[in-house]
């Protein structure tokens, strides 16, 4: 395998400490080493320029289908848009769900190298998968949900954390999944029947259970697993005004919990895009940013992680687990709604949407994603996200980056909107001038995500040993740079080194990459009582055999990385 | 000794029976009883059995004989057809696997060929009304467990789909539905007295092509206005009755199947009864669901979703994916003499276009894959007989609910015969080298 050094660039790696200072970094077979184990390198000359490890997205829907029924549903998010095959890159087309191909090769020219699927349906786990499968150059895990699986719901009603953790040990070995996800939690399962859980304590209709205590009892199944991610989160009451204080209820869950984790995480539970369950008011006329509120529990707690979900002001396709959502949110734009509700699983909805900066409304939504991380004071532990696609597309992180950098930016945005006075006086985000670094960047994009997905012994950083993940942007951080040249620089990345593979030569795509897959394989102890369980759910309640669930290795994962975890102790 | 397969997957439908039994030889070459199928599943099964079936491609003669060549020959012709036509029409898609139908994009990508499925004489038609007005969908499973509300538009699953209601729709025994089909209602719009309408509570016996008349009825019903006497020849009472048994119902499923899609209307019926469904949820909990026909139609909707963003009539004729149903759908093309050759794999057009459509094909430069002879293998110029997927070969499989099911091969094709994606590969190994790729 070929050996480089990139050399005389400004680096930064806050695992490594390095913020902005010039050096050189090296590339051995398909990792990174000292520069002196380098015997005939090819040379990247990286003077002027920004490096930094491939970044890793923690939370986006870019596989799957539900992001399917996005692009089938939606020609019209194809419009104008669509490319020719070129050198190595397959035809694209897509703005808002971009086709497989586009998004690795879209992931890879803004210098991400590993994204995770944030909720796969486990019946359509073959489907996940040959999405990946067909998705370039990226490292891709996917999160199957549990939240509202009849399996966790009859364990939990009754407090068997080891019985779950042996149900998601058998669902992460059948589904090939990464983690696990909750999606608002019991209310998915009330929507079988029209009904949701607005708050953590409303009882799931028939299953005698309420969301606080899946919650609860998914955060203990997980750490006696000791999993390498911990719960990853959507709570309930998405999206609506007021809903602050059940966010807050929710993160009290996780008090008094440490993590178990052999990977190097600190946190219990990751909270997702929580931009949208940080609202004050209790309705759209009064509608305002409780942020502080949110971060400064956030920041008082370590055993928490977040994402910001940051809304781009695009017109957009919103998805998710959260049926009964998607449904409120097609009364409130009466725009076209796709639901599917999944047997004994989950459920999922897809509507478009326009968030438009004309409309009161969504310009709060703005401000809040960004307040949210600029009253961080770790950003090891508040991650960039646009929870792709729902708050916009993923490709806007590079201009969600320009905001958090710039406070000209974002000024010129606030006092632009036509409702310019009501957005500022329901927000917080006119007071605030922290301009973030692009070290904070890197935390929120590569060591932090990393970290928090238990896989810092393998990215978010140029650490000798790690894999060979690395982006050379055209910036220079000593220079004054107008805020449009962070979005033009990072949407754009020079270089592109995958496990050691070069990706990206001069901005243009060379490789289609080795991308793998990864999942984790968790051995548990024997349970009789689970295995009958599954035995008699399958025979009574799903309609597809148990022989015929688990998604076998060969073509749905082809180049898979498999992470071992012992809980049989 | 003989082996018994358990689990095996049923190859023929969308309702994609994944619990047969197959009973095979101990050396594995000879399929002997299938058990748990529908009449034409097991069929399907046994017709791999035929001791007549071709296992090489032939190629016809100007005199109308057919001379049989080797697969190399065959995939050479093929390759040269691609490759040297400014248009292809790469047309089937349905009856094969998702790998096949991956292997398939790429030549099309390669060749700028037009990539339609069989959804295009069948549920293009809802797949246009999905991109109109979205769909409230669900897993059968769900039906199974929890629905007490059952119709049936337009379709026939006694014989199209013939374990559909026994497995999923009227008598399973769920969750939430103890009683099986004691606790449901069925509702079956069809204009003929099918053997579904006979299992039915309520049967509409509905004028020819008035199914936008009566699915605009119930939702004015819906919300107690009123009607004329009759709509599309059903007296308002019933329909104000029926509407009320929908209303009442804890979980309502429609199925629908080509009775509507493609009777007067076409589109805006679906459209129509996707916003009944709509309605329906805001009074109870409402999904509605295409009865899809060949086992993957779904499937090839699904990879071209994700490699195109297109469920069918994809055109890449311009070196990027294009779709206009009515200007990129294959019988306007062929009619429109659009295209300059024809690919059909894994469907029979022969059979199901309009024989203004099969006439053009028989004229043009044509390729059929397909284990079976059939109507298109007769007027193409070379047929490629190749493995039963499902049978001979396994491979992924979407039901009509989108869930994929791997399909599982019980026996070995005969000797020496490729299976599709085997063929394909080949062929565009060969392409590119012609295209010097």
């Amino acid at each position: 395998m070929a050996e480089f050094i990139i050399k005389n660039g400004f680096v930064f790696d806050p695992v490594l400490g390095i913020k902005g200072d010039k050096a050189d970094v090296a590339i051995k077979n398909g990792k990174f080493v000292e520069t002196t184990e380098l015997s005939n390198p090819k040379t990247i000359d990286a003077t002027g320029m920004t490096v930094m490890a491939g970044a890793v997205d923690i939370h986006a829907h870019v596989a799957g289908p539900k992001v399917n029924t996005g692009r089938n549903f939606r020609p019209e998010d194809k419009l104008f848009n669509c490319t020719p095959r070129r050198g190595v890159e397959r035809m694209q087309g897509g703005f808002s769900v971009p086709t497989t191909f586009r998004t690795g090769y879209d992931y890879a020219r803004m210098g991400y190298t590993t994204v995770m699927e944030a909720a796969m349906p486990p019946l359509y786990a073959r489907h996940t998968h040959e999405e990946m499968r067909d998705t370039p150059i990226i490292d891709q895990g996917a999160f199957p949900v549990f939240g509202n699986n009849w399996f966790v719901l009859e364990y939990l009603k009754n407090h068997e954390i080891e019985n779950t953790a042996s149900y998601i040990a058998w669902l992460l070995k059948a589904t090939k999944g990464y983690a696990v996800k909750v999606v608002n939690p019991g209310g998915t399962e009330a929507w079988g029947w029209g009904l949701n859980c607005e708050n953590i304590h409303d009882p799931v209709p028939f299953f005698d259970i309420t969301p606080a205590q899946i919650v609860k009892g998914l955060i203990e199944a997980n750490e006696y697993l000791g999993l390498p991610h911990s719960m990853h989160l959507h709570t309930n009451n998405l999206g609506n005004p007021g809903n602050y204080t059940t966010t807050l209820d929710t993160f009290k869950l996780s008090e008094g919990i440490r993590p178990n984790s052999k990977f190097g995480r600190d946190q219990v539970m990751h909270h997702t895009h929580v931009q949208f369950h940080s609202y004050g008011g209790d309705n759209w006329g009064n509608f305002e940013s409780k942020s502080p509120e949110i971060m400064d529990y956030v920041n008082s707690h370590d055993n928490i992680t977040i994402d910001i979900g940051q809304v781009t002001l695009d017109e957009t396709t919103t998805m998710t687990a959260d049926g009964p959502f998607e449904h409120h949110l097609t009364e409130l734009n009466h725009l076209k709604w796709a639901n599917t509700d999944v047997e004994l699983e989950t459920g999922s909805g897809v509507v478009p949407y326009v968030y438009s900066p004309t409309i009161k409304v969504c310009a709060i939504q703005w401000a809040i994603g960004l307040e949210l991380a600029l009253q961080a004071k770790d950003l090891m532990r508040v991650f960039l996200t646009t929870d792709h696609p729902n708050a916009g597309p993923f490709i806007r992180y590079p201009r969600v980056m320009k905001w958090l950098m710039s406070q000209q930016s974002r000024e010129e945005m606030l006092t632009g909107f036509k409702n310019s006075d009501k957005v500022i006086g329901a927000t917080h985000l006119m007071n605030i001038d922290r301009e973030l670094s692009l070290y904070e960047i890197a935390q929120m994009t590569r060591a932090g995500t990393a970290k928090a997905l238990g896989l810092a012994h393998m990215y978010g950083s140029l650490k000798p040993g790690l894999e060979a993940d690395l982006a050379v942007y055209d910036f220079n951080p000593e220079q004054e740079n107008a805020p449009e040249t962070i979005e033009t620089a990072f949407g754009n990345a020079k270089y592109l080194f995958k496990a050691g593979t070069q990706i990206i030569d001069e901005h243009k795509i060379v490789s289609n990459g080795n991308k793998r897959t990864l999942w984790v394989n968790a051995k548990v102890n024997e349970n009789p009582q689970v295995m009958r369980d599954v035995k008699e759910k399958f025979l009574r309640y799903y309609t597809v055999t148990q022989g015929n669930y688990e998604v076998a290795g060969h073509h749905y994962v082809p180049n898979p990385y498999v992470i071992e975890v012992d809980a049989t102790q | 000794m003989t082996k018994t397969i358990p689990d095996v997957v049923c190859p023929f439908c969308g309702t994609l029976c994944d619990d047969l039994e197959v009973v095979v030889s101990d050396d594995g070459k000879q399929l002997l009883e299938v058990y748990n199928a529908c009449a034409i599943g097991a069929e399907k099964f046994l017709h791999s059995q035929a001791e007549d079936r071709l296992t090489r491609p032939r190629l016809a003669q100007e005199d109308g004989s057919w001379k049989e060549i080797g697969y190399e020959e065959a995939i050479e012709y093929t390759a040269q057809m691609l490759a040297n036509s400014k248009k292809p029409l790469m047309y089937g898609w349905s009856s094969t696997n998702c790998e096949a139908q991956g292997v398939g994009s790429e030549i099309g990508e390669i060749t700028g060929a037009v990539m339609d499925n069989t959804a295009t004489v069948c549920h293009g038609t809802s797949l246009i009304a999905v991109q109109d007005i979205g769909i409230p969908h669900c897993t059968l499973g769900e039906v199974k467990n929890r629905a007490d509300r059952v119709v049936f538009w337009g379709c026939n699953p006694a014989h199209a789909h013939p374990r559909h209601m026994s497995r999923y729709s009227i008598f399973p025994r769920g969750f939430f539905t103890g009683k099986g089909h004691k606790g449901r209602k069925v509702i079956v719009i069809d204009p003929r007295k099918t053997d579904t309408a006979n299992v039915a509570d309520v049967h509409l016996q509905i004028e020819q092509g008035r199914d936008y008349e009566l699915l605009d009825a119930l939702r004015v019903a819906f919300k107690g206005l009123p009607l004329p006497d009759v709509v599309a020849g059903i007296p308002k009472e019933q329909i104000y009755e029926a509407a009320e048994v929908l209303k009442s119902g804890r979980f309502v499923i429609i199925f629908f199947g080509m009775g509507v899609t493609q009777s007067l209307g076409k589109n805006h019926n679906i459209d129509e009864a996707i916003a009944v469904t709509r309605d329906l949820n805001e009074y109870t909990k409402a999904a509605i669901m295409p009865m899809r026909g060949h086992y993957n139609v779904t499937g090839s909707g699904a990879v071209w979703g994700w490699q195109f963003g297109f469920p069918f009539a994809v055109d890449l004729s311009r070196g990027f994916a294009r779709y206009n149903p009515g200007e990129t759908t294959s019988n306007d093309l062929l009619r429109r003499d659009e295209v300059d050759s024809v690919f059909v794999l894994g469907s029979d057009p022969g059979a199901h276009f309009p024989f203004s459509s099969v006439k053009k094909i028989s004229e043009l430069p044509s390729v059929c894959i397909d284990p079976h002879q059939t109507p298109t293998t007769a007027v193409c110029k070379l047929h490629v007989p190749v493995a039963f997927v499902g049978v001979e070969v396994g491979g992924c499989a979407y039901r009509m609910d989108n869930v994929p099911i791997e399909t599982r091969k019980v026996v070995d094709a005969p000797e020496g015969m490729m299976t599709d994606e085997e063929f394909l590969e080949k062929v565009l190994g060969r392409i590119k080298e012609i295209k010097g790729e």
